[in-house]
């Protein structure tokens, strides 16, 4: 009699600590093998994984959007690449060159690029919605492209890589193994936000508003105003990568803005999982690996987004859920 | 009040004619692309991300068969069948298997396609633009310019396809199964029209609308690979300025949005030119977002 509701209240406890420890468990796994990573690597591969982290955060800001409010976005590139072009203004225009100040500009740029696409974007729905996003990013390339005196135009600019500097504490130049680290740093404390973003409470309207947004509004969130915060949330952290990228590549060009960079983005999510938040990074590494992979063996002429392309129709249709789709209730839990 | 009329006095009137005429003539073309687009979209809701594509495949289908015959009408011809035929098996192989799923699907399906077709072309046909020479090669004097024949026969070309079209739409028994499918999905299928015909019929007719288009359009400026996203990026704006899926809509909206960008281009350089299109698209979604005609068709 006394033994019964033990045992039932055991396993379940046990469960339930297990999920948790195991996650937690897995995570320190995965973040030891990347602290690790650059140490073993390489300098190309160094460079190919810090690169990969990067497309991996913009990816990751883009799910926000397609996997936990359902609307796809195909403009990431303009929040991308108004972080970088801010990056590179603030590189450009305050010497010594400092990186949290380029943070701070890249950040306002993409804001403020976010909240102009956010506002008129919302008002649709859907395929409409994606359609704007993706008119939306070509305007600010156009205008990145031919506003030659402030962008440099076709070339883009060049600055220095800023030091890494924590105020009255550390101040060095970043060596490719420090950048990594940094870069792995903010993409984890990114990833940690967004987790907790789409459990919160307003994750899950957000979440209401992919499954059902009729009843969202009928119960009486105010839908549009969820969507603009969605979309601009997703937008800061999109500029973030674009600062990131900038940093490591020490330039910001006009090719970056153009509309390729968000299909990848898209294509990224789709090979990874959507709605799984790691899904997105999986599928950049296996789309940048695939690509790397690729001209290896047959050249750099070889137009890898074919085969690229191919896999990315036939998991549309076979495999919508993504590589890392049969994980993905297990990661929102 | 003086710097008004001096600005309406540095207006170019000869200018502004000659651009009317460009603008109608590239409006007609685009028409010819949107139409096509809103018709997939109207019946089997789906966006067609490759509709540009088609168009560039179309114009490089024209580009191989004028260069093996040497006849324009030919290879205008040959490229709307061709891509017709692909389109089916386009959406047999790709579209058909997601009939009933979330139409985001169908978008992002679409757009693989059309990154794999100018990523193909890129590498079958290279960088380099192609040309085809112009039909007919005579002119006729617009004030101080001699202005091509060929461009007021392309405005006459695709008035006539869309006519065509139109007729088709109306009399045809296809066309009436196109028109109730579009209106009542299930209820067309329990009716015994094979609603999968439809909607393989409707993709290649579309895409063999775009691929006309394409041959078109190929005289006037060269035949790359990347022509494809200009012109969906503006039939997409077309699309939604016109209210999707709303035929007449879409033509009014096509040369609307082309005299915009050719009046645009008498002050702007033709790239910024664009953009004044981009600003009709974000007026018209601040206060008509369901598009400048809808209202009409619904």
């Amino acid at each position: 009699m006394t033994t019964a509701p033990l045992d039932k209240t055991m396993p379940l406890n046990k469960t339930m600590l297990s999920h948790t420890a195991v996650f937690w468990i897995g995570f320190c796994a995965v973040m030891a093998l990347l602290i690790v990573a650059p140490l073993v690597l390489p300098e190309f591969w160094r460079r190919f994984l810090t690169e990969v982290l990067i497309w991996g955060l913009l990816a990751m800001s883009s799910d926000l959007l397609i996997g936990y409010t359902g609307m796809v976005s195909f403009g990431h590139s303009a929040f991308f690449g108004l972080g970088m072009y801010g990056a590179a203004a603030a590189l450009l225009l305050v010497s010594p060159p400092n990186l949290w100040l380029a943070i701070l500009f890249g950040l306002a740029g993409a804001a403020g690029a976010a909240l102009f696409v956010a506002y008129f974007s919302t008002r649709l729905r859907d395929i409409y919605f994606a359609i704007t996003t993706l008119i939306f990013s070509q305007i600010f390339y156009v205008i990145i492209f031919t506003w030659t005196n402030l962008t440099g135009g076709e070339n883009g600019l060049i600055f220095d890589r800023p030091h890494l500097t924590i105020p009255f504490l550390y101040d060095a130049r970043f060596s490719s193994t420090t950048l990594h680290w940094f870069v792995l740093a903010v993409v984890t404390a990114s990833y940690l936000t967004l987790r907790r973003v789409t459990q919160s409470p307003f994750g899950m309207v957000l979440q209401s508003i992919r499954e059902n947004e009729a009843r969202t509004r009928a119960i009486g969130y105010p839908v549009q105003r969820y969507k603009m915060v969605s979309v601009m949330l997703s937008g800061l952290f999109a500029g973030l990568a674009g600062v990131l990228y900038a940093v490591q590549n020490e330039f910001a060009a006009p090719d970056f803005v153009y509309f390729l960079t968000s299909g990848d983005t898209v294509i990224y999510n789709v090979i990874g999982g959507i709605g799984t938040l790691v899904g997105p990074i999986v599928g950049a590494g296996f789309f940048q690996l695939m690509r790397e992979l690729l001209s290896r063996f047959f050249g750099d002429q070889f137009p890898y987004l074919i085969p690229l392309g191919i896999i990315f129709i036939v998991m549309i249709i076979f495999l919508p859920q993504g590589l890392l789709g049969f994980a993905r209730r297990w990661l929102n839990r | 009040m003086e710097a008004l009329g001096h600005f309406f006095q540095s207006i170019p009137i000869d200018l502004l004619l000659i651009q009317t005429v460009n603008g109608i003539v590239t409006g007609m073309i685009l028409a010819l692309v949107a139409s096509g687009l809103t018709l997939i979209f109207g019946i089997m809701d789906v966006v067609n991300f490759a509709h540009g594509e088609l168009f560039m495949f179309g114009a490089y289908v024209g580009v191989i068969v004028f260069a093996a015959t040497g006849s324009f009408w030919l290879a205008l011809i040959a490229a709307a069948l061709i891509v017709a035929a692909f389109g089916a098996v386009l959406q047999i192989v790709t579209l058909r298997p997601l009939i009933g799923r979330d139409p985001l699907n169908t978008i992002l399906v679409t757009f693989g396609i059309s990154l794999v077709l100018q990523n193909y072309a890129l590498w079958q046909f290279g960088p380099v633009a192609r040309r085809i020479p112009e039909p007919i090669e005579s002119s006729f004097t617009l004030f101080y310019l001699q202005y091509p024949l060929y461009r007021i026969l392309i405005a006459v070309l695709s008035a006539l396809i869309i006519g065509g079209f139109w007729l088709f739409l109306r009399y045809s028994k296809f066309g009436v199964w196109i028109r109730a499918t579009t209106q009542d999905r299930v209820m067309a299928q329990a009716m015994g029209i094979p609603v999968p015909l439809v909607y393989t019929g409707v993709f290649a007719l579309g895409a063999g609308m775009a691929a006309a288009s394409g041959v078109l359009f190929a005289p006037l400026a060269g035949v790359n690979h990347t022509m494809g996203l200009d012109w969906v990026l503006k039939a997409f704006i077309v699309v939604v300025v016109g209210g999707m899926g709303n035929l007449g809509g879409s033509i009014v909206a096509a040369i609307f949005i082309s005299l915009l960008e050719a009046y645009a281009a008498i002050w702007l350089d033709p790239s910024q030119a664009v953009i004044v299109s981009f600003v009709a698209l974000i007026l018209t979604l601040l206060f008509r977002p369901t598009g400048l005609f809808a209202a009409v068709s619904k």
